[in-house]
């Protein structure tokens, strides 16, 4: 055990046998046993695609594969941002890591909100579910385990956030952790109206309506969104001094191994769902 | 374990622990329930998985006594074919999941981190979470016992369409299969978030000069199982995902009439299922590589290589499992490559058995308990491996599939291998673990009745087998010639059963009145035999350093080098404040049991209960995160010894 230095070496915990800090290497080893746990289910959307029963959905006819795309590819800059945060958090930069931590959010839920559009649309205008062709019970469960994976990562990344605020006197400790969970009520609130306002303003452009209809619709979504943005940057102000700092930053790291992994994976799965349907 | 002597400690955060909110103010007791429920101790948990695991053992045991006396006479009207079918599933998952598993995590959790000269795993906390959430999948799996769907009753391997609605419900709302799924479902996540820690503590946890190639062969086989179980364990939790999705959402998976493949899922399973096969058997190989040098008082022979062996069958072990499926007609490429790949892998499992005979060959044996044991495996579990041998040849395979052929072989792997490794592990770490030892005459008493019984059980059943009597089977008529195999085999059992009894009176009896052990009972020469026993809370004194393979039998012949270091090193770690300590925690308690909430809700297909235990998981896992691993700090002050990790005296600091 050496005392602490003056600077933080990132690349090296002389704590630890090899070097490497145990969390890291936690998650190497997780991750590599959810390759295991995504290899089993794509191969099963694979065999199945070779054998599709009579009647089953002509599946280049199904997708959008430019809605795909872009999700894709606000997916991979979230990826960006993540490696942005871990790097400013390692210099310490607490501000900046949150703003890349928020923008990691964002970008993450606009992906999430891509894949709640295109499962309604799947199901309501070309009428694949769950149950009615191996299709549907492939594709819905491969792709909504991954959201799943990109979901976990965003609550992970919104508690992260507000866990920088944490703050560094230890004796503000209980009101610290009401705010806190009030802070991801908001959060959670927030996220589910503004979806909802998205998704609805969507459908109102497809249908061709008016957006004063939308506004009449969804006054309440709308407010509600407001108010919880306004929330988030009340609670996302704090001038006190914080306990979060570069010593944090392999917590910020481990996280960020987890959301790089979950963008590869869905490259893989762009390319072995979606884009071999175009070959 | 409480006669530890008083210890001063004091927490991190001495100035503010006062104020910290009631919420994550960390439990301290040292003794009673509390202690057992919040504990992060690696010992106390691997105690408590080990005494789960022989609860569940005596269970699985008894399962297996009700269905040999159903097989006892001919046409038995003992048992209901449905009791029957549930008393075989649970007995195989029993035995599999809740005895043998759990067992292992025992030893690796107990002794792993003393071998490697550490203070506790890397992961305290996420340890018990792994013991507590084990838990929580063995109460989903027999749940089924006590309310109106009954157990699982689809066979361990729960081949589909067997689990499909249509043929796995009795009756509406039987949902024995919904606790199958989901308790083997926990199962997994506890194998694979203790195998993640395992993992990062061999790698990362060493004590200085503790290289991978001095690792004693133990720790050796507990990183290899630990492997194979996270890279094994997600395709049965995409099995069971998709089994659970099709049962509770319709999808079509293993649905026929939409397209489904029920053969996928036997893909799936065994995939998983071949790996765990040596996820069961390397942990006793492992123990068996610490037994045989100790009594036959040499250093293991071809250590290297015993090492490599076991890393080569982990290997292969990923590339065999379609020897479990050669009668559904993959085609003869697929099953002359399985066949081959099968054979290959009996050469690293006969070079570790060569490697022990090398061992025992011109040694000093000597013939204690656990050394009874330990032959035993070796002879057992080579039998066991000749009929391997003789599954992987595709055409005699067919004959044999599904037969009691199979049933003999597999038994001979996993208690003439398995049990017997581990019984041996338990006579062999019982002085270590509690400070007294099992007489010679019961303990070798208890070897015989058991072996004598073992053999009397499975040796008949080769012939059933080959006579056609097929597995699973509840009623045979008297004229197929199977009558006095039967009969034979039952009786066998209830000698084996009564020889499982006199070990455990044995070991009852030895944990309240057993004559003291005394420190280092057997002149070990592996470094958990190091400290005193029963081992103070912290392991170690003074962190050890190690300049050879067998690290403590060296220390014993290098005395004054190592009380010479030791002081050194007690000195360099009171100057940093001495031996750091993981503090307790209710939370991974707490988590464990939002997670068996939602499981059971799930089970019962109720999606808001399941929201619910699910909500109340996560809110366990961030009050965990948030509450922080604290810690504390303890003065143990070694004295310059014979023994230089002993720990004389607790200073107050």
């Amino acid at each position: 055990m050496s005392s602490h230095a003056a600077t933080i070496d990132h690349h090296h915990d002389v704590t630890t046998s090899t070097g490497i800090p145990n969390k890291k290497l936690f998650m190497w080893a997780f991750l590599a046993s959810d390759c295991m746990f995504f290899g089993a289910l794509i191969s099963t959307h694979l065999i199945y695609r070779l054998h599709p029963p009579p009647g089953s959905p002509v599946v280049n006819k199904v997708f959008s594969i430019e809605l795909t795309s872009f999700s894709t590819f606000i997916l991979l800059m979230s990826s960006l941002l993540m490696a942005l945060a871990v790097n400013a958090i390692q210099k310490g930069l607490v501000r900046s890591t949150r703003h890349h931590l928020l923008g990691t959010i964002f970008f993450g839920l606009i992906f999430l909100g891509c894949q709640v559009f295109e499962f309604t649309h799947f199901v309501e205008e070309k009428h694949i579910t769950l149950s009615n062709s191996i299709f549907g019970s492939t594709f819905y469960t491969l792709t909504g385990t991954h959201g799943c994976h990109v979901a976990i990562g965003v609550l992970w990344l919104i508690l992260m956030y507000i866990r920088s605020f944490k703050p560094a006197d230890a004796d503000a400790g209980r009101p610290w952790i009401a705010r806190a969970f009030l802070h991801v009520l908001v959060f959670a609130v927030t996220i589910v109206a503004g979806m909802a306002s998205v998704l609805g303003l969507i459908h109102t452009l497809q249908a061709h309506e008016s957006l004063g209809e939308f506004a009449h619709t969804h006054v309440a979504v709308l407010l509600v969104t407001i108010a919880g943005l306004a929330g988030l940057s009340f609670l996302g102000t704090s001038k006190a001094a914080v306990e979060f700092s570069e010593a944090n930053a392999i917590d910020v790291e481990s996280m960020g191994l987890y959301w790089h992994f979950v963008d590869i994976v869905w490259i893989v799965i762009f390319t072995a769902v979606y884009l071999i349907e175009f070959l | 374990m409480d006669t530890i002597a008083p210890i001063a400690q004091h927490t991190h955060e001495t100035p503010s622990a006062a104020k910290r909110p009631w919420l994550f103010t960390r439990p301290t007791a040292k003794t009673g329930l509390v202690s057992w429920l919040t504990t992060v101790d690696h010992k106390r948990i691997g105690t408590m998985y080990g005494f789960f695991a022989l609860f569940f053992f005596l269970v699985g045991g008894f399962e297996a006594l009700l269905i040999r006396i159903q097989l006892a006479v001919p046409n038995n009207t003992f048992l209901q074919h449905q009791t029957y079918n549930e008393l075989f599933t649970m007995h195989a998952t029993t035995m599999i999941f809740l005895a043998v598993m759990p067992l292992s995590a025992a030893f690796f959790n107990y002794i792993m981190p003393l071998q490697i000269g550490a203070r506790d795993v890397a992961f305290p906390r996420l340890n018990g979470f792994a013991l507590w959430v084990f838990l929580s999948g063995a109460i989903i799996l027999n749940v089924g016992w006590f309310i109106k769907s009954s157990s699982p009753d689809v066979g361990w391997f729960g081949y589909a369409p067997l689990t499909s609605v249509a043929y796995s419900n009795q009756f509406a709302g039987d949902i024995s299969t919904d606790l199958w799924v989901m308790g083997l479902q926990i199962l997994g996540v506890s194998s694979v978030i203790g195998s993640l820690n395992f993992i990062v503590t061999i790698i990362n946890l060493r004590a200085p000069g503790m290289t991978m190639m001095r690792l004693p062969v133990f720790t050796w086989m507990t990183l290899i199982t630990a492997f194979l179980i996270i890279l094994s364990f997600p395709a049965i939790t995409i099995a069971l995902v998709e089994l659970m999705m099709d049962r509770n959402f319709h999808t079509n998976f293993f649905e026929v009439s939409n397209g489904g493949l029920p053969i996928l899922w036997q893909h799936l399973f065994w995939i998983f299922g071949h790996p765990e096969v040596y996820i069961l058997i390397l942990p006793a190989m492992g123990i068996i590589s610490e037994i045989l040098p100790t009594f036959s008082r040499k250093p293991l022979f071809g250590y290297p290589i015993v090492v490599f062996s076991g890393a080569c069958i982990g290997f292969l072990g990923f590339g065999v499992w379609s020897h479990h499926m050669f009668t559904t007609g993959m085609g003869t490429v697929a099953t002359a490559a399985f066949a081959l790949m099968t054979m290959a892998i009996a050469v690293p499992t006969g070079v570790k058995i060569f490697n022990w005979i090398g061992t025992l060959w011109g040694g000093h044996l000597q013939m204690r308990t656990p050394m009874m044991f330990a032959l035993g495996f070796i002879w057992m579990f080579m039998m066991g491996g000749f009929s391997g041998i003789m599954h992987s040849a595709a055409p005699a395979d067919a004959q044999q599939q599904d037969s009691y052929f199979v049933v003999a072989h597999f038994h001979y792997v996993l208690i003439g291998g398995s049990i017997f490794a581990l019984l041996a592990g338990i006579h062999y770490w019982f002085p270590l673990i509690f400070g007294r030892k099992v007489s010679e005459f019961w303990g070798k008493l208890s070897f015989w009745v058991v072996f004598i019984g073992f053999n009397t059980t499975f040796f008949p059943m080769h012939f059933l087998g080959l006579n056609g009597m097929p597995r699973r089977t509840a009623v045979y008529d008297g004229n197929m010639g199977w009558n006095t195999p039967n009969f034979i085999a039952t009786i066998g059992a209830f000698i084996l059963g009564i020889g499982i009894a006199i070990y455990f009176a044995v070991m009852i009896y030895t944990y309240f009145k057993g004559e003291k052990a005394g420190r280092d009972p057997w002149d070990g020469r592996t470094l958990e035999w190091a400290i005193p026993n029963p081992p103070p809370e912290y392991n170690f004194a003074v962190t050890p350093s190690i300049h050879a393979r067998d690290a403590f039998w060296y220390d014993k012949n290098h005395q004054d080098e190592s009380a010479r270091e030791k002081i050194q090193h007690a000195r360099a770690e009171s100057a940093h404040g001495g031996i750091h300590m993981p503090s307790q925690s209710w939370f991974p308690l707490f988590t464990a049991i939002g997670m068996l909430i939602g499981s059971l809700f799930l089970a019962n297909h109720n999606y808001i209960g399941a929201i619910c235990g699910g909500a109340l998981t996560v809110l366990g896992a961030y009050l965990w995160a948030l509450e922080t691993p604290g810690g504390y700090h303890v003065h143990a002050e070694p004295e310059a010894s014979a023994n230089p990790y002993d720990k004389v005296s607790a200073a107050k600091h």
